[in-house]
């Protein structure tokens, strides 16, 4: 196939000029006016091509090339086939929305140099694109690896602040040891013929016991770099530390190749999963989405709250994850089709949605310097652009119809409530459970939104330079503009993006796990007796609601918009900072899930003159498991450096007993 | 080849190899023993002539020229130029006094003796495997390199490390003639020339220790280690 070749070609060339466009910023490091008039648009301009080939590639037959790159007898081998077609696409068409906000975001005199952070921000793009094409472990790895490291140098533009360099410490060690887990997932899938192309793998027979070292082996490696708890303490200290475009990338698009890892690993290269890796990876997947929506509830910080709720994300797309392997394991193509369409769905809306209000908190950040949600409030009046985009995301994300995240949350309930098919008495009673954590999750996500959006935007300034806050320019807002026209048409045309994730599911399960999609409009996942949804006629319908209240209500009153001071209440003094807080906001929450939490609370006693409120809500995992592993660390480096006495004689010694005790083991 | 009355009897050149070998463990031992860096230098220069004198029998009864001129090598390298070369370095140094060893000298000795057994008892099977005259003396060959070690290890001044360390090359020596009527010619040049320059590196060393330190005295060097 000419045609197909070509598109792959078509995919390295766009990654390869991503590379380039970074290295023209070299060309001139300090202007930020050719860096961001030029070269981010033209980053963007490549993620639109990236996104139209991987459109075409989705459904075309597979397609591979052996490139002249890579060391002698190791050749680099790349793929394009529609499971990491559907994934360029998500890249691509993310990526042009942010790197369109990119270009007017970048400043002077903010850290790294803006030539650089271009070539940064471009590695990243184009390693995160050749990751998804790679074909064999070296190129995976190589490419793997030059996408942690260019983020970790995106995360560390202000390196000046010890706080961030000690998050991006945190970010790249994680990453390393997800590195090294994937690193050993491919030593074990190679199977003893010790070729590392991944159709080598896919040959290679695996014993049961094996196959689910390799399992463990690449949820853990690439849970790491997901976010999956406990590998998840990265994420709430990377995303603030990272200027907004970056976490923007990281969070939409990022992790999401870490779900095309899992993807690839369980259901590509091991042939056959068994039943309790999908039940292990749905109660991970579960308990990251809880615990990741509860500890967003309580953040006061606007970034560490979309940080945390990007890990409930992930959580729901490993749930749908496990759910697949469950139904594939069981034989149930159709069941598993369709969770396996509804995570991939997801995946593709959290991509867009999450950029968008990212790159929403960068302009508000922009704009009033300042991240505490506590200082924040009624930015609406002030940046009516930012705070109407940042809306439709919010409410995609909290899983309104008729926008993105409904639907892929949906159909994931929708898969949920098949499940009394299951053969395995186990996991018919596990299954349920999970539906009911799923639901609570996005109850709770519902609330996070209500939270974030109504204290930066909505009620009263709580500081007075808020007064000052400008909106945005106008490529921030063409680059919100694009990420929310995402969240719309994602939404309103569900089937479409159901045949083409019918692609991907033939790919990987066979032709039996098409999922099913009938008609333009309508949306009935198993048959349309039992569920459907038709998009339209539910945005018809609100649209109707809406224009008869606003006019019924304008035709009733005088229709003229009267502004003055609220009423308030009898009460004569009234200020900003009596609104509801954000801690305040999230008080029922830290309230009902108390055990999740490690808390000190700081209460001001009656008399005091200048009374104070602390509270800090600490990460339970951090104290539980990573400061224990740091100590014993610690203590075992201590330990062997006792060796090191400073004294010749005693290495001397060290020399002679070593050769002492290998005579005696030759011997 | 024990005859009847039990008397091992052997060629006059075994017999000989063997009093060199039995000198060179003596010696050995009374380096190990040796409080005065002087006399630890003309010890070393002993050995160096137990060692020539081993090495001329073996090349007489067996032959092997090349073997003259390791011998050769020996004489001028060991007895003659190192020797030199430690007497002006302690000289110039002024390191003429007694030095205090780690272990008291007893407990040396009596390490020494395990050491000693050690190697024998290492040497036995190997010296199965080879064909040479000489082979018996292997295990003292090998007691030698374990000894030099042990003088490493128990010393203080960094000099006495250096003799150690060349005492320890004379074992080696020792091992190759006895297992395998010695090194080809080409290794033994190399070798001896390592010695030489090595011997040197160490003497510019001690200056800059001493000028850093001080003193040649190993204990100062503990504060180099990382805290």
């Amino acid at each position: 196939m000419f045609e197909s070749v070509n598109l792959l070609t078509g995919a390295l060339a766009v990654a390869h000029g991503w590379i380039a466009v970074g290295v023209f910023g070299l060309l001139r490091p300090n202007s930020v006016r050719f860096v961001g008039r030029f070269l981010f648009p033209l980053g963007a301009l490549g993620g639109i091509v990236l996104a139209v080939i991987a459109l075409l590639a989705i459904q075309g037959p597979i397609e591979s090339v052996v490139l002249p790159l890579g060391l002698p007898d190791l050749p680099l081998h790349a793929r394009l086939d529609p499971l990491s077609a559907f994934f360029l696409f998500l890249l691509g068409s993310a990526s042009a929305g942010i790197s369109i906000f990119g270009a007017g975001y970048f400043r002077e005199g903010e850290g790294t140099a803006p030539g650089l952070l271009c070539l940064q921000f471009h590695v990243f793009l184009g390693s995160m694109a050749l990751v998804l094409m790679a074909d064999d472990a070296y190129g995976f790895m190589v490419s793997w690896e030059t996408m942690a490291l260019s983020s970790y140098f995106l995360v560390t533009t202000q390196h000046r602040i010890p706080e961030i360099r000690r998050a991006g410490f945190l970010y790249l060690l994680l990453a390393h040891l997800g590195a090294i887990s994937i690193l050993l997932c491919f030593g074990v899938l190679q199977g003893g013929s010790w070729q590392f192309t991944f159709d080598a793998m896919r040959q290679a027979q695996l014993s049961p016991a094996w196959a689910s070292v390799a399992f463990g082996l690449a949820v853990v490696g690439f849970g790491a770099k997901a976010g999956l708890v406990p590998l998840h303490v990265w994420l709430p200290e990377a995303h603030p530390a990272a200027p907004s475009p970056v976490s923007a990338l990281m969070s939409g698009v990022m992790l999401k190749t870490a779900i095309y890892g899992v993807l690839r690993v369980s259901l590509d290269l091991l042939h056959q999963p068994l039943w309790w890796w999908g039940a292990a990876v749905l109660a991970l997947g579960l308990f990251t989405a809880l615990y990741g929506v509860v500890f967003a509830a309580v953040q006061t910080d606007m970034k560490r709250l979309l940080a945390y709720s990007s890990i409930e994300n992930i959580g729901i797309i490993f749930a749908g994850i496990g759910l697949t392997l469950l139904f594939h394991a069981f034989d149930m193509q159709a069941l598993a089709g369709l969770s396996l369409a509804a995570t991939l769905y997801h995946c593709l809306n959290h991509a867009f949605f999450k950029s968008l209000l990212f790159l929403a908190t960068g302009s508000v950040l922009h704009a009033t310097h300042e991240r505490s949600l506590g200082k924040l409030g009624g930015l609406m009046h002030r940046m009516p652009w930012v705070a109407w985009l940042a809306l439709i995301g919010t409410l995609a994300i909290a899983g309104l119809p008729p926008l993105n995240g409904f639907v892929s949350e949906w159909l994931l309930l929708q898969s949920f409530l098949f499940t009394p098919e299951i053969p395995q008495p186990f996991a018919n009673m596990l299954v349920p459970l999970g539906a009911a954590a799923l639901a609570l999750t996005a109850a709770l996500a519902a609330y996070v939104m209500v939270k974030f959006y109504g204290v930066i935007f909505l009620g009263r300034m709580r500081e007075p330079q808020l007064a000052q806050a400008q909106d945005c320019g106008w490529l921030e807002r063409l680059g919100l503009l694009w990420l929310a026209a995402g969240c719309i048409v994602l939404g309103l045309v569900p089937s479409f993006v159901l045949r083409q994730l019918g692609h991907v599911d033939a790919f990987l399960l066979g032709a039996a796990g098409e999922a099913h999609a009938d008609g333009i409009w309508l949306l009935a996942p198993i048959s349309s007796h039992r569920a459907s949804y038709v998009p339209i006629v539910f945005l018809l319908g609100a649209s109707v609601v809406v224009t008869l209240s606003v006019w019924i209500t304008k035709g009733i009153y005088h229709g003229h918009i009267r502004r003055s001071a609220a009423w308030d209440c009898g009460y004569p003094l009234q200020t900003p900072r009596m609104q509801d807080t954000a801690e305040g906001f999230g008080y029922p929450v830290r309230h009902i899930f108390e055990p999740f939490f490690r808390m000190q609370r700081k209460l001001p006693s009656p008399f005091d003159t200048a009374p104070r409120y602390r509270v800090i809500v600490e990460d339970w995992t951090w104290f539980g498991l990573y400061l224990p592993v740091a100590r014993t660390v610690l203590k075992t480096a201590n330990l062997i450096g006792r060796l090191q006495q400073g004294r010749i004689s005693v290495y001397l010694l060290y020399s002679f007993l070593t050769l002492v005790t290998l005579l005696v083991i030759v011997l | 080849m024990p005859t009847d009355s039990g008397v091992v009897n052997l060629p006059l050149s075994a017999q000989l190899i063997h009093l060199a070998a039995a000198v060179l463990l003596l010696l050995s031992f009374a380096m190990l023993s040796q409080r005065r860096l002087l006399s630890l230098v003309n010890l070393f220069a002993g050995q160096g002539a137990a060692l020539v004198g081993s090495t001329v029998v073996v090349a007489y009864s067996t032959g092997q020229h090349h073997l003259y001129y390791s011998a050769a090598l020996t004489l001028v390298l060991k007895m003659l130029v190192l020797p030199y070369v430690l007497h002006r370095l302690i000289r110039r140094l002024n390191l003429q006094s007694d030095t205090e060893t780690l272990v008291n000298i007893p407990t040396t000795m009596l390490i020494g003796l395990v050491v000693v057994i050690f190697a024998f008892g290492l040497a036995q099977p190997l010296s199965e495997l080879s064909s040479t005259v000489t082979r018996s003396t292997l295990g003292i060959a090998i007691a030698v390199v374990m000894l030099s070690f042990l003088m490493m290890i128990t010393r203080h001044k960094a000099i006495s490390q250096v003799i150690g360390f060349l005492a320890m090359e004379n074992g080696l020596f020792f091992a190759a003639t006895s297992a395998t009527y010695g090194m080809p010619m080409v290794v033994e040049l190399g070798i001896a020339l390592d010695v030489l320059v090595g011997v040197f590196i160490f003497g510019i060393f001690f200056f800059h220790i001493r000028d850093q330190f001080e003193s040649l005295d190993l204990h100062l060097m503990e504060s180099l280690k990382e805290e």
